[in-house]
């Protein structure tokens, strides 16, 4: 499998998996102005690979513009979307890329520490990204006065306890401080009142591996790849029904069925793009892009062939969310209870379509009022697989049913 | 400042609220925003909630409560703020830039009712058998919305059962909402801690440490919590079934004896604006009900007085003048029962700064099934002893095992103003119509001292009173003898009154600057005892502490809802009526002086004093096995 650590030369990509020696983007960033540095962000117009895409620049711009006397920078390796391992391999085999990144983001908007929230289950890593950060501190990559400068700078690493709430960043934070990991009301934005009340960026790995690159080769050379509006490559977690699943760096604005051939993939019926919070596409879509603009993911694509029953996907999904709610909004945390009822009313044939309607309704209303993006992204799945695989769903679940509506 | 800018911020949400503007008409300091077209102006950091209230646009609520951080996780108060891909929780969001806000629009209206539907699909319980029937946050606003059915089903079968373990609090999570409001209660307006959300998703539920009964973790029974539930999950423990059968049993005496706070609230609960008593109209509805005799607690509450006040003066006699540094000073007043509690479990080291004197309603409870059961001939096994308080820790007072000084249980039930109301109205009694009467004797009238009980710092107005005119012989030198300095809702009060010109007992006295301190709410409380710890309360005497945020006038027990507001209307009630009264100090209460005489005749802090009117505490700690 493509996805393991065994020879990491092996992978290559127009961007990430470009050629990169460690240092080099720290080095670059030093002999660089703050504001130069900013300028090439803004220039590659690099967004948020976690999934939500927002601009990288304006955060950092925010995070540099706040005064204050500590701001902190965050790399959220709480990778727990289904589907998406981009992040572990990253930390695995480019740990350059992920703390240059960081100490450069520290550079830029005056942070003095940074912290890797890592996800509990990749518990694994944690001793050789520390054995990194050791080798770093050796060479003056970290630690203070970094290669003589004025600039220090300093890497922790926190392990996460397994919620996957705490991707989301103000219940990252939360849960950094030792609180219950749930959501913070926004605003105000952590960029404001962050960790401990101090401004502070949450980047996800893969967004910070790419700024050494930025940084090195420029913004203009970064948006050359992909699209006007999703600009660079893409790491994709490809999974699921195809002979060569794994991590493979494409470049936004590829269509589903361009992925599709490259993974191999044969008698696909549905292409679960964004993970369990992401929306499912059927044939008729697979011309559709990868990228922020159309299809967007922070990485995962699962690929599901002619044998798959939907309708347990969609359970599956909805599963998912009722246990990782963080039981803290209404909508999200009754809501999603709620959603999966309901393909278990369709599963015994035990419903009608205006209750499903109904239920259809409420993902929207989840969609719109839930705290944070849990919520706001669970139903989904719900509202696209009922759509796009209604004949499949209805004809084989309680077709004796006396349905209404 | 008002008692809203002194309210702790909490630790959940400090860091995160946008602080407001102090200066609203500097640069930057009014936004101008449109609510539905309507151009305002707003102070910066104005949440949308406050925005919309102050223009008269009604936003419904469940999880935000004034007294509380912000929270923003029902989500029924969300609006619509143009450019925003989602919709906007009012409560929680500050506005910081100019909006345009819409609060009715479909889909505004759409999801506030689906989030009705689905809190109602989760909650257990049928309204008729509740006790929070027509004063339920939920059920008001499944009428405002219009619910006539449930949309997403109903929960049938309960899921928990019910903690009935606390003799103060009950929890019943069927009817639980999840708008956290008594965790924030709990740890951040009175920082004790007991409950904590527990578990995720659709297994959320609030828990205390463990999962343990109510009754074993470090809960004080201060019922704020059941004050602030929007429903009945929590509420207080009723014992008005054993007070009606007494009342029904020919062979039982059953007193009751009222405190100061109830009668400035209880009009609350029928439908009576806040800041109105009602003294004599409950003397007699509580007479119509059946007890046979209603005496007024602020009996002994001066007696408290006396015994405290004389307390206070012997230990600063055996330390200025045995220089005994086994005495402690300054001296922690005893009478909240949710103070003591929180002291036993948080700061046990210290329990011997407090004054042993019992609570006024442990005294009278004592002081009837002796000195009154004399007097009038009745067996004190027949006498049932009730105490109408506005606190749900008093529950827990009178069932200390240690509170048995009579040789009985000295108070038999402690009822809350909610409760007792609600007896009222079952005997079909409308209050406000009642005609006035006094109360029984032998206890009469008593002073105005014992009356600001109510309020915080009303101990300590009505203890200087008495203390300051025993040892100079004059009155305090205060206008009308109203002592400023104690009165108001600052967290922490601190003030003093020179000695001078003493009498020749307590000429040690003499130019002594008798320092006081007065601390409402068991956060301000906690900071008291930190700067007690830290050896900044050295110079202190006493230090009066009531656990409720206000005084016993926000206790626990009183009418729901409870509000900044709305306690401010209390104390002025309670002020308004004692400056009425002719008798202001308590020892100058002829009955006081009648008890003295005839059975306490050893005085205050004697022999039999000891016995039936001081007690002792325990030490609990923080950790429960």
């Amino acid at each position: 499998m493509s996805t393991s650590a065994v020879n990491p030369k092996k992978r290559t990509g127009p961007v990430i998996f470009s050629e990169y020696n460690s240092g080099d983007g720290i080095k670059k960033a030093f002999s660089l102005k703050r504001e130069d540095i900013l300028f090439e962000l803004k220039e590659s117009k690099l967004k948020g690979r976690g999934g939500a895409g927002f601009p990288t620049s304006s955060k950092w711009m925010l995070t540099a513009a706040a005064s204050s006397d500590k701001k902190f920078l965050i790399c959220n390796a709480d990778e727990g979307e289904p589907g998406t391992f981009k992040d572990r391999v990253l930390l695995q085999e480019y740990p350059e890329l992920v703390f240059d990144g960081m100490v450069i983001g520290g550079y830029t908007i005056g942070a003095k520490y940074g912290i890797v929230y890592l996800r509990g289950e990749y518990e694994y890593i944690y001793e050789s990204l520390q054995f990194y950060l050791q080798s770093m501190r050796k060479r003056n990559f970290l630690g203070n006065n970094i290669l003589g400068s004025n600039f220090s700078f300093d890497i922790k690493i926190h392990l996460g306890a397994g919620a996957y709430v705490c991707g989301e960043e103000t219940a990252l934070i939360e849960s950094l401080e030792g609180e219950r990991g749930e959501p913070r009301n926004r605003p105000p934005y952590p960029v404001n009142t962050g960790y401990m009340g101090y401004p502070t960026v949450v980047n996800n790995v893969e967004t910070l591996a790419a700024v050494p690159h930025i940084v090195c080769k420029s913004g203009k050379w970064f948006k050359k790849f992909g699209t006007d509006k999703s600009t660079g490559s893409k790491l994709f977690s490809v999974s699921g029904d195809c002979n060569k699943p794994g991590v493979y760096e494409l470049p936004w604005g590829i269509t589903i069925r361009e992925l599709l051939n490259i993974v191999e993939a044969e008698n696909t019926k549905a292409v679960q793009v964004g993970g369990a919070s992401g929306i499912c596409i059927p044939k008729s879509g697979f011309d559709r892009k990868l990228g922020y603009e159309d299809a967007a993911t922070g990485g995962s694509v699962i690929v599901f062939n002619e044998k798959r029953n939907m309708l347990q996907v969609l359970k599956n999904f909805m599963e998912f969310f009722v246990e990782e709610s963080c039981g803290q909004c209404t909508p999200c945390r009754i809501g999603n209870v709620k959603l999966l009822e309901g393909v278990e009313k369709i599963e015994k044939g035990n419903y009608t379509f205006s209750y499903i309607n109904t239920l259809k309704e409420l993902g929207n209303t989840m969609k719109v009022a839930s705290k944070c993006g849990l919520g706001q992204s669970s139903p989904n799945s719900f509202i696209s697989i009922l759509e796009n695989f209604k004949d499949e769903i209805f004809k084989s679940n309680g077709a004796n049913n006396d349905r209404v509506g | 400042m008002t008692e809203s800018d002194n309210i702790r911020v909490p630790v959940s949400q400090q860091p995160h609220s946008v602080i407001k503007s102090k200066k609203e008409n500097g640069i930057g300091g009014l936004v101008s925003i449109q609510i539905n077209e309507k151009a305002v102006m707003v102070p910066l950091g104005t949440t949308i909630l406050e925005a919309c209230r102050k223009n008269q646009i009604h936003i419904p609520t469940l999880c935000h409560h004034e007294d509380l951080c912000l929270a923003g996780l029902c989500r029924i108060c969300v609006v619509d703020v143009e450019g925003m891909k989602t919709l906007q929780a009012a409560c929680s969001f500050p506005i910081t830039s100019p909006l345009k806000i819409h609060t009715s629009t479909p889909m505004v209206r759409k999801a506030r009712r689906h989030i009705i539907d689905l809190i109602l699909s989760e909650h257990c319980g049928e309204c008729y058998s509740c006790i929070r029937n027509g004063n339920c946050e939920l059920q008001a606003l499944a009428k405002e919305y219009g619910v006539d059915g449930y949309r997403f089903g109903h929960v049938e079968q309960p899921r928990y059962s019910v903690d009935r373990s606390s003799v103060s609090v009950i929890r019943d999570l069927n009817k639980c909402i999840l708008c956290r409001r008594c965790i924030r209660t709990c740890i951040d307006l009175q920082e004790v801690g007991v409950l904590e959300a527990i578990d995720r998703g659709d297994k959320t539920h609030i828990g205390t440490f463990l999962d343990k009964p109510l009754a074993d973790v470090i809960c004080i029974n201060c019922g704020q919590c059941t004050n602030r539930c929007p429903t009945a999950a929590l509420s207080t423990n009723d014992p008005s079934d054993e007070i009606w059968e007494a009342i029904d049993n020919p062979n039982k005496h059953v007193v009751i004896q009222t405190a100061p706070s109830p009668r400035a609230a209880i009009g609350e609960e029928f439908g009576v604006a806040p800041g109105k008593s009602f003294t004599g109209e409950l003397n007699s509805a509580l007479k119509r009900i059946g007890f046979d005799k209603v005496f007024d607690t602020n009996f002994t509450a001066d007696l408290t007085i006396i015994e405290e006040g004389t307390e206070l003066l012997n230990r600063l006699k055996k330390v200025l003048v045995n220089c005994d540094t086994s005495v402690k000073l300054p001296q922690f007043t005893s009478c909240s029962p949710g103070w003591i509690k929180f002291i036993e479990h948080f700061y046990p080291e210290y329990l011997d700064y407090l004054s042993t004197a019992k609570s006024p309603q442990q005294m009278f409870g004592a002081v009837i099934k002796t000195f009154y059961a004399k007097e009038t001939g009745i067996n004190p096994d027949d006498i049932v002893t009730v105490a109408l308080m506005p606190c749900s820790a008093k529950k827990f007072e009178c069932n200390r095992p240690e509170m048995n000084s009579s040789g009985y249980k000295d108070v038999d039930f402690g009822l809350t103003t909610r409760e007792m109301a609600t007896m009222i109205k079952e005997a079909g009694i409308y209050l406000p119509e009642m005609p006035k009467t006094g109360f029984d004797d032998p206890f009469g009238e008593a002073s105005g001292a014992g009356l600001i009980f109510g309020a915080t710092g009303g101990v300590m107005e009505a203890a200087l009173r008495t203390v300051y005119e025993l040892v100079t012989g004059r009155e305090v030198p205060f206008k009308n003898l109203n002592i400023e300095p104690c009165r108001g809702f600052d967290g922490i009060k601190q003030a003093s009154v020179k000695l001078e010109n003493c009498v020749n007992e307590y000429s040690f006295l003499e130019g002594i600057d008798l320092k006081f301190l007065v601390a409402h709410g068991t956060a301000n409380a906690k900071k008291v005892m930190q700067m007690l710890k830290r050896g900044e309360l050295n110079d202190v005497h006493f230090v009066e502490i009531m656990a409720c945020p206000g005084g016993c006038l926000g206790g626990g027990g009183q009418p729901i809802p409870t509000s900044a507001e709305i306690r401010r209307k209390r104390a002025q009630a309670i002020y308004e009526e004692e400056a009425s009264l002719p008798i202001r100090k308590s020892h100058e209460n002829p009955y006081v002086k009648y008890i003295y005489q005839k059975f306490l005749t050893e005085g205050p802090c004697g022999k039999l004093s000891h016995k039936l009117l001081h007690t002792h505490y325990t030490k609990r700690g923080r950790f429960i096995s």
